[in-house]
């Protein structure tokens, strides 16, 4: 077992190993969604959401994988308890704020497809966090998540009005743009160690 | 390659059926589908290889027994039978990884099983071997594969060119070079990628414009 504490674990998943800018975790809605703030943020607390339930689900089903002694089974059923938290949130969400659910669109179904989520159930078991440390983690990671989608969306808005040449624009710009940002993130090495 | 080469002389008209996948359509490069393994895993050419194949291997079987179920499967849980066949095959491919080396299991780490969730394996299930015959969607799937492991590959080479000073481990320049530390980290993947993806862009325009 590992003797990390709380708080290191929350700073170490949401600004060291930042899931989008260290581990390359959900890229895609990283690059799709990004291009206004509202969606990015909007986005950003589905994300958190779907990461806690599940990660807390993945905790419980390791624990009983490792009872029947069945452990090929995880990643199967990691994915079966992801999709369908998605789908709660979609109904959700549909149901209390229409707007929302239309402006999300595709990429709601598409939390389904983000590896930020799946990786944090298989990270936390890697790990052999505990149930309290496995929530910490997930929360870290979707904080770091929102913190990196928010950044990448304000300075992208930015960018908007700036002439760059054609061949650059759209999403060899949001690589730069994320490349060097991930630079900055290198800075926050070594804290909470 | 020169096996799958044959096969696709052999009907003619599924040619364009596996080209496609190699270059106008390549995944990474054009489609931007599956990034998330792309930039991770290829800091060096030999993971980025072994990363593509795997994933060419995934899309291949899944691509296979989708286009073999497309008649019975109901429409409302396609989606999720398509993640469970992919499932099925990463956890194959997971656990003969493990057995063939152990040490490229360990460089690749979680990101084998992270498969499951690369969009190009389920776009491919969805918008390609759903609605055509199983000859065709293992074109479909092999041209996809090996653009996709060539994408990587571009990267991972770069990259570890830069980065290492060397190819497959053999290092290519004297004593005195330099590396570049940054192109192995995280940062360097972002600005490798922007790169290839504005010569795509590049050699793009001037094909329209000529």
């Amino acid at each position: 077992m590992n003797t990390e504490s709380l708080g290191s674990i929350f700073l170490n998943a949401a600004l060291v190993n930042n899931f989008v800018l260290a581990y390359f975790l959900g890229i895609c809605p990283f690059l799709g969604v990004s291009g206004k703030m509202e969606t990015a943020t909007k986005m950003g607390g589905a994300v958190m959401f779907v990461m806690l339930i599940s990660s807390m689900s993945a905790y419980g089903i390791h624990a009983f994988l490792v009872s029947i002694d069945a452990p090929f089974l995880q990643l199967i059923s990691y994915i079966v308890v992801i999709a369908s938290t998605v789908q709660l949130v979609e109904m959700f969400i549909k149901k209390i704020s229409p707007a929302l659910f239309k402006s999300l669109g595709i990429f709601l179904p598409l939390i389904t497809t983000n590896c930020a989520i799946l990786g944090v159930a298989l990270f936390q078991t890697s790990k052999g966090y505990g149930f309290l440390e496995s929530v910490v983690y997930s929360l870290g990671a979707g904080a770091g998540f929102m913190l990196a989608l928010v950044l990448i969306a304000g300075i992208r808005e930015q960018m908007n009005f700036a002439d760059v040449p054609n061949i650059s624009k759209g999403t060899a710009l949001t690589l730069f743009i994320a490349g060097i940002l991930s630079l900055c993130f290198m800075g926050f090495a070594g804290l909470g160690a | 390659m020169s096996n799958n080469d044959s096969t696709s002389k052999q009907k003619v008209t599924s040619t364009d059926e596996f080209i496609k996948g190699l270059w106008r359509d390549n995944p990474v490069f054009v489609q931007v589908l599956g990034m998330c393994p792309v930039l991770a895993v290829s800091n060096t050419a030999e993971n980025a290889l072994a990363m593509g194949l795997a994933t060419a291997f995934v899309l291949l079987m899944s691509n296979i027994l989708v286009s073999l179920l497309r008649n019975f499967v109901p429409k409302q849980v396609r989606i999720a039978s398509y993640i469970l066949i992919i499932a099925t095959f990463v956890t194959v491919t997971d656990y003969a990884i493990q057995a063939i080396s152990v040490e490229l299991h360990k460089s690749l780490g979680a990101f084998i099983s992270l498969i499951v969730v690369n969009c190009l394996i389920l776009s491919r299930a969805e918008a390609f071997a759903s609605k055509n015959t199983i000859g065709r969607s293992i074109l479909d799937a092999l041209g996809m594969g090996f653009g996709f492991t060539l994408a990587l590959f571009c990267l991972g080479a770069v990259r570890e060119i830069l980065g290492n000073g060397s190819i497959f481990n053999v290092p290519l320049f004297s004593e005195g070079y330099q590396s570049w530390i940054v192109m192995i980290l995280p940062a360097g993947g972002f600005f490798t990628l922007a790169l290839w993806l504005l010569i795509i862009n590049a050699l793009q325009t001037r094909k329209v414009k000529s």
